[in-house]
């Protein structure tokens, strides 16, 4: 063993990235290459009455334009990712003939000599449409008589999800405390900083295209490009280019851009190259994150969970991309708490916006921020710290494999793998030193400031299946060779992945590479999503370098003469027992076994071709889960909160490579904190976006991103061997919900400003007895228990931007 | 229109074609293959294409190529001194600064630009100096440790 | 995002400057800095016929002059040189403050100072505190030159007393009198970010202390820098006590009435305006708040 994994190596991809040598997408030298526009929709819901292509054929520089109808043998519905079997599916076509359902959909696409050229095209092309009725909210979608997002669906609600444990209704009746909220989470994007692009070159002479694409899941892109096209999968090479410029979810997705541009350049015959503008990415790449909860939960004297019902409502966008987002939700909902009954019941919407689909998180945000918002409302109802609420419900470290009673994602029960909650909390309380935050909350009060403490605790469904996929081999060189099918997106797999092979064989790293993404390569993969390729790819890797490790043993044992068992290795050469008089260099073990004579029979016992292959399917999920705790000033006289300090408690079980995992947890973070704070693609009511630049859609600084204490706990998965959970994601995942946290009990210390105890503020930091807010129940019969008294200001949304932390202290009535 | 301009980058001249229109991101990335500097956002918020033109870090998004006739340019592919990494470089890498690596070369424009300007003193000063940058992937402590870090070698 | 075609032009002198905005008037559009136009060019919001870029109209225009009672600031100074200008700083501190909200540097490293009052967005800094200083905007085509005032400058959204074949030349501002102080308050979501609403305020206190003139105007409240006269009203003849911030606060207020949008409704941007006039008043008045 070489102790590469779990050592923080230095990233191997840095030095071309530093020096300007990356090689994006549009960085490619593609001689000659075309450039692609596409016209889209301004209308979020409209027919197609004609399109009118003749003065942009005319055009300077113009070499083809096509509609939807001009592209019949492409015109097939892209299938939804993840498919549910009550799912009312409504075509999503590459180019749309007939209506158009967000703004920003294609509706035609300008080939030109450069990309000046097509966008002038693009003003050219006449189109007629009626305009029709929109729908931009799932409240919107939901509404008696609504307009329907779709001329010919018979309703806007895609799909129930429902997931049942125990019985909820009933627990709630009988629970001696009931409180219900309701959340709101709006809209977010993934903002890659490089955009989607796709460039195709078809070969006539071997009917072979060759297609590069930024996309997160190039085995998956192949796949559906086979069926469309009616091509033969090995007639389709898709490369994710070496370095792409970030995913976060949306280049997980398949679009209809990625079947149109490989098929334009078959049609031409001519290299094509289509890079998505920042103006097309607001409008067209698919987005995440909206959602309603109604969430009630019962729950007894001491704060004890008894039973939790959450009501959501899921803006699916445009059309079904795939399920995943909203079923990960639901599942997401109970976290790391022991729930006896458990009701969610959600319903995906049609709407008139741009699909949605994964952006790091993943439905999990959500479903964290109305059950963690729920945890300090019952802390809240009971005078409790909310601390211990959480404390008093979390699984504990000896119940794993811990079923929570409904079903994930992947189809598995619902089964925490591993974890260890109550260190996870107490630790990241103190690594936030709690006691004295709380302290210093009091005295801040007191000085008449409004500082808040929240918590926000999760777990995270991670490591999905199927399969991942590595193939390895000692190539003509001596090197050896590591080729993933996943595809990266800035993790640094090919560190990461070299760290792995080299634990593995026994070799030094510097004798690895590592190449990722090109279907060329490998032949079957899945793709870079859901927190997934360490605990999948990791452990392929981990598997085929063992078996490398024997191959190569058992090589050099035949040309040293000894046993397999007696070969060290030491840098590029295979030892008896270290001797290095006696060795062989791994190249000279790849000319015998892998060059070979030309003819003549191999040496008496070796076997021929070094490579091997191994795929790691999962039994099902792995869980990561984390604590987060946050501590902000709130001005209530702007709006403006400022974070004062943060601390992520992390468990994603073995790390590879430490500072790697560090950088997801943090990078998801600083995604986390514009999901809290800022993030918003706001959408008026015709379905017009109102946040399309930078300008109005406020992607985070390094002003706005506070710096982040970290505390991490390891405890392994059994289910792969190398003991790996995701990291992806958990930096993301609860930060709207603590902010959020933070932010209410920041403004709890106006509660009685001008009210009951006229003007002085609430110095302990406590509820004064009969001070307690309380939510009224809808439908609570009992009024003495719904008794509405003047409250705080309550925090129902996500982003918390000035404007919502304003109205909510005016609503509150100061 | 179209006409020739010159400038030169990273001390080498270049003479090329430029049509009136042209951004200058455009005609490092297209004229010259000079690929390192890269568009996000193509309206000047997200500084990925951030170079130094006459010393001053500005948006190539935002200029038009014409503008830069006669200009001396810096980009990312002169920063490295004799193939080696210089020490802002160093200090990314050191504190991995980068993920997915897009975006890195506006930042170290800005930051080479900032720092001649003089020493970055603390965690506020570098928050400041590279918040006219985005950054999707790091959370931008590794870049605040290496802005903090190259200022004191360079300034003590 | 790439601009729709234009004609590119580069005078090397004012007049040749001028010549050309004279002969295409409606169809010129000038650039400076390029930091406003240049996005809207890329984003296909603006289309121009003839692009008139004024960077090369000669070195005289690239910085800030400090004469006898008087700032000028002509049409090629960066948002940059005269943050960093240490005279213009001695007399008019207010651009110091001011100026590090305007967006990054790299934007004031391009962005001019006239050009920003040119493109006259209702949020921008640079207008708002030209309205509370005692400036003159002179401009100049080829039919002549003329001046007018900050009231008279900005006359709506992106709309100034600009024809299309005039330039601003320059800004022009008297150094104000002994005992003048001014603050600059801003709220951004966040940094850099055009103001949700921005305060600038100016007033000259006797010797006594009791103030003798004063100035305020608000960003982001109206489709121009909006000067909140019955607030100057109150604080004019006080000594900024806090009976009379509270005074300004309330009138400020009930002066503005701004429009909602997706960034902050109208009632937070009000309320918005009296904390940063209460703000700004108590800097004035020496308090750290």
């Amino acid at each position: 063993m070489t102790g590469t994994i779990g050592a923080s190596v230095k990233r191997r991809e840095d030095d071309r990235l530093l020096t300007g040598r990356g090689r994006y997408l549009d960085d490619l030298d593609l001689p000659d290459a075309l450039a692609i526009a596409f016209l889209r929709s301004p209308h979020a819901h409209a027919k197609i009455n004609s399109i009118d292509v003749d003065e942009a054929l005319q055009a300077p520089g113009v070499v083809a334009v096509y509609r939807g109808s001009d592209l019949m043998a492409i015109h097939k519905p892209l299938a939804p990712k993840v498919q549910h079997p009550m799912l009312k599916e409504l075509p999503r076509y590459p180019i749309p003939c007939e209506e158009v359902h967000y703004v920003g959909e294609p509706v035609a696409v300008v080939v030109a000599e450069n990309r000046y050229l097509a966008e002038d095209a693009l003003e050219l092309i006449d189109v007629d449409y009626d305009v029709l009725p929109a729908i931009s909210s799932t409240a919107a979608a939901l509404a008696e008589g609504a307009p329907l997002a779709h001329s010919d669906a018979d309703s806007n609600v895609a799909v129930t999800l429902t997931q049942r444990c125990g019985d909820a209704e009933a627990a709630l009746n009988s629970a001696p405390n009931r409180l219900s909220g309701e959340f709101r989470v709006m809209r977010g994007g993934g903002h890659s900083m490089e955009a989607r692009a796709v460039a195709a070159r078809f070969e006539p002479a071997t009917g072979q295209v060759t297609v590069w694409d930024t996309t997160q899941s190039p085995h998956y892109a192949r796949q559906q490009l086979s069926m469309i096209y009616e091509m033969a999968e090995d007639d389709i090479r898709v490369i994710a280019p070496p370095d792409v410029g970030g995913g976060f979810g949306p280049k997980a997705q398949f679009y209809g851009e990625e079947v149109v541009v490989p098929w334009v350049a078959m049609l031409l015959g001519r290299t094509v190259k289509w890079v998505e503008d920042r103006q097309e990415n607001f409008v067209s790449a698919m987005m995440e994150r909206g959602q309603t909860h109604r969430i009630e939960v019962g729950f007894d004297d001491d704060g004890k969970l008894l039973a939790v019902r959450d009501h959501i409502e899921h803006d699916q966008g445009a059309y079904c991309a795939g399920l995943q987002v909203p079923s990960i939700t639901t599942s997401t909902v109970p976290g790391p708490y022991k729930i006896p009954n458990i009701h969610t019941e959600l319903y995906a919407c049609y709407t008139n916006m741009v699909p949605t689909s994964s952006v790091r998180g993943a439905g999990r945000p959500q479903a964290v921020f109305a059950m963690e918002r729920m945890m300090d409302r019952i802390a809240e109802h009971l005078d409790l710290d909310p601390a211990e609420v959480r404390r008093r419900n979390l699984i504990q470290a000896d119940e794993f494999p811990y079923r929570v009673g409904i079903t994930f994602r992947d189809g598995s029960p619902l089964t925490y793998d591993s974890g260890d909650f109550p260190a996870l909390l107490e630790g990241t309380l103190d690594k936030l030193d709690y006691e004295r935050c709380k302290r210093e909350r009091d005295q801040a009060r007191a000085e008449g400031r409004h500082v808040g403490i929240g918590i926000a605790v999760y777990v995270e469904g991670c490591g999905l299946g199927p399969y991942e996929g590595a193939k390895l081999r000692l190539d003509n060189r001596g090197k050896i060779l590591v080729t993933l099918a996943a595809a990266g997106q800035g993790q640094g797999y090919e560190t990461v992945y070299a760290q792995i092979a080299a634990e593995a064989i026994g070799v030094d790293m510097d004798l690895i590479e590592v190449v990722t993404g090109d279907t060329g390569r490998i032949p079957f993969g899945q793709g870079t999503f859901a927190s997934r390729i360490t605990a999948t790819a990791g452990p392929a890797v981990y598997n085929a370098g063992h078996q490398l490790r024997e191959r190569l043993k058992d090589t050099a044992a035949h040309l040293l003469g000894c046993a397999p068992g007696d070969i060290e290795f030491d840098g590029d050469r295979a030892t008896f027992a270290g001797d290095a008089e006696k060795s062989v260099s791994l190249q000279e073990i790849a000319r015998v076994a892998n060059i070979g004579k030309h003819g003549i029979t191999l040496p008496k016992g070796i076997k021929p071709a070094i490579e091997v292959s191994s795929y790691f399917a999962p039994e099902r999920a792995a869980y990561a889960s984390g604590a987060h705790a946050a501590v902000v000033e709130v001005d209530p006289d702007t709006g403006g909160v400022k974070v004062l300090k943060y601390v992520i408690g992390h468990d994603c079980g073995n790390v590879i490579n430490p500072r790697l995992v560090d950088g997801q947890v943090i990078g998801g973070f600083a995604h986390g904190i514009g999901n809290a704070l800022y993030e918003e693609p706001v959408y008026d009511a015709e379905g017009q976006p109102q946040a399309a630049s930078y300008l109005d859609y406020t992607l985070v600084s390094a002003a706005e991103v506070p710096r982040v204490e970290l505390f991490h706990l390891h405890t392994p998965s059994p289910l792969n061997p190398l003991g790996a959970k995701g990291a992806g994601e958990g930096g993301t995942i609860p930060a709207p919900a603590a902010i959020a946290n933070a932010v209410e009990d920041a403004l709890r210390s106006i509660r009685h400003r001008g009210g009951v105890e006229d003007g002085r503020p609430d110095h302990s930091g406590k509820q004064p007895p009969g001070g307690r807010a309380r939510h009224r129940l809808e439908g609570d019969a009992d009024g003495a228990r719904s008794a509405t008294i003047q409250r705080s200001p309550r925090i129902d949304y996500a982003p918390v931007t000035p404007h919502r932390v304003a109205t909510a202290v005016r609503e509150a009535g100061h | 229109m179209t006409d020739n301009i010159t400038v030169t980058v990273n001390g080498k001249q270049h003479t090329a074609t430029a049509d009136d229109r042209l951004t200058l991101a455009d005609f490092l990335r297209e004229k010259l293959r000079l690929t390192g500097t890269h568009l996000g956002c193509e309206h000047g918020v997200c500084g990925a294409c951030t170079i130094i033109v006459d010393g001053s870090a500005v948006r190539s998004c935002l200029m038009l190529a014409r503008q830069a006739d006669g200009a001396e340019l810096e980009t990312v592919e002169g920063l490295a001194e004799g193939g080696k990494l210089n020490r802002l470089q160093q200090a990314f890498k050191d504190n991995y600064a980068l993920q997915c690596g897009f975006c890195t070369p506006g930042f170290l424009m800005s930051v080479t630009a900032a720092l001649r300007e003089g020493p970055v003193r603390d965690e506020d000063e570098a928050r400041d100096v590279l918040s006219g940058n985005i950054c999707r992937c790091t959370g931008y402590q590794g870049l605040v440790d290496a802005v903090l870090e190259t200022s004191k070698e360079m300034h003590s | 995002m790439k601009p729709g075609r234009f004609t590119y032009h580069a005078p090397r002198s004012l007049d040749a400057a001028l010549a050309l905005l004279a002969e295409h008037g409606d169809e010129a559009k000038v650039l400076a800095g390029g930091q406003s136009l240049v996005p809207m060019l890329n984003f296909r919001l603006a289309q121009v016929d003839h692009l008139v870029d004024i960077n090369r109209i000669g070195p005289e225009f690239a910085g800030p002059k400090v004469t006898g009672d008087t700032v000028t600031i002509p049409a090629l100074v960066r948002q940059r040189v005269l943050e960093r200008s240490a005279e213009v700083a001695a007399v008019l501190p207010v651009f110091a403050a001011a100026l590090p909200q305007v967006a990054h540097p790299q934007i004031r490293n391009r962005g001019t100072v006239c050009g920003s009052c040119a493109h006259a967005d209702p949020a921008a800094e640079l207008p708002t505190v030209m309205s509370v200083v005692d400036s003159t905007f002179r401009i100049a085509s080829a039919r002549g030159t003329r001046e007018v005032d900050a009231a008279d400058f900005f006359q709506f959204h992106l709309t100034t007393a600009l024809e299309p074949d005039e330039l601003l030349t320059e800004v022009a501002i008297r150094v104000p009198q002994p005992g003048t102080r001014m603050a600059f308050k801003e709220f951004a979501t966040r940094r850099g970010d055009f103001a949700l609403v921005a305060v600038a305020a100016s007033a000259t206190v006797d010797e006594s202390g009791t103030v003798t003139a004063c100035r305020i105007a608000a960003a982001g409240v109206a489709p121009t820098p909006q000067r909140l006269h019955d607030a100057e009203a109150v604080v004019i003849g006080s000594t900024v006590d806090d009976e009379a911030i509270a005074a300004a606060e309330a009138a400020a207020s009930a002066a503005v009435d701004p429009t909602g949008d997706i960034h902050a409704t109208a009632e937070h941007r009000r309320r918005l305006t009296a904390v940063l006039v209460r703000r700004a008043l108590a800097e004035i008045k020496g308090d750290q708040s």
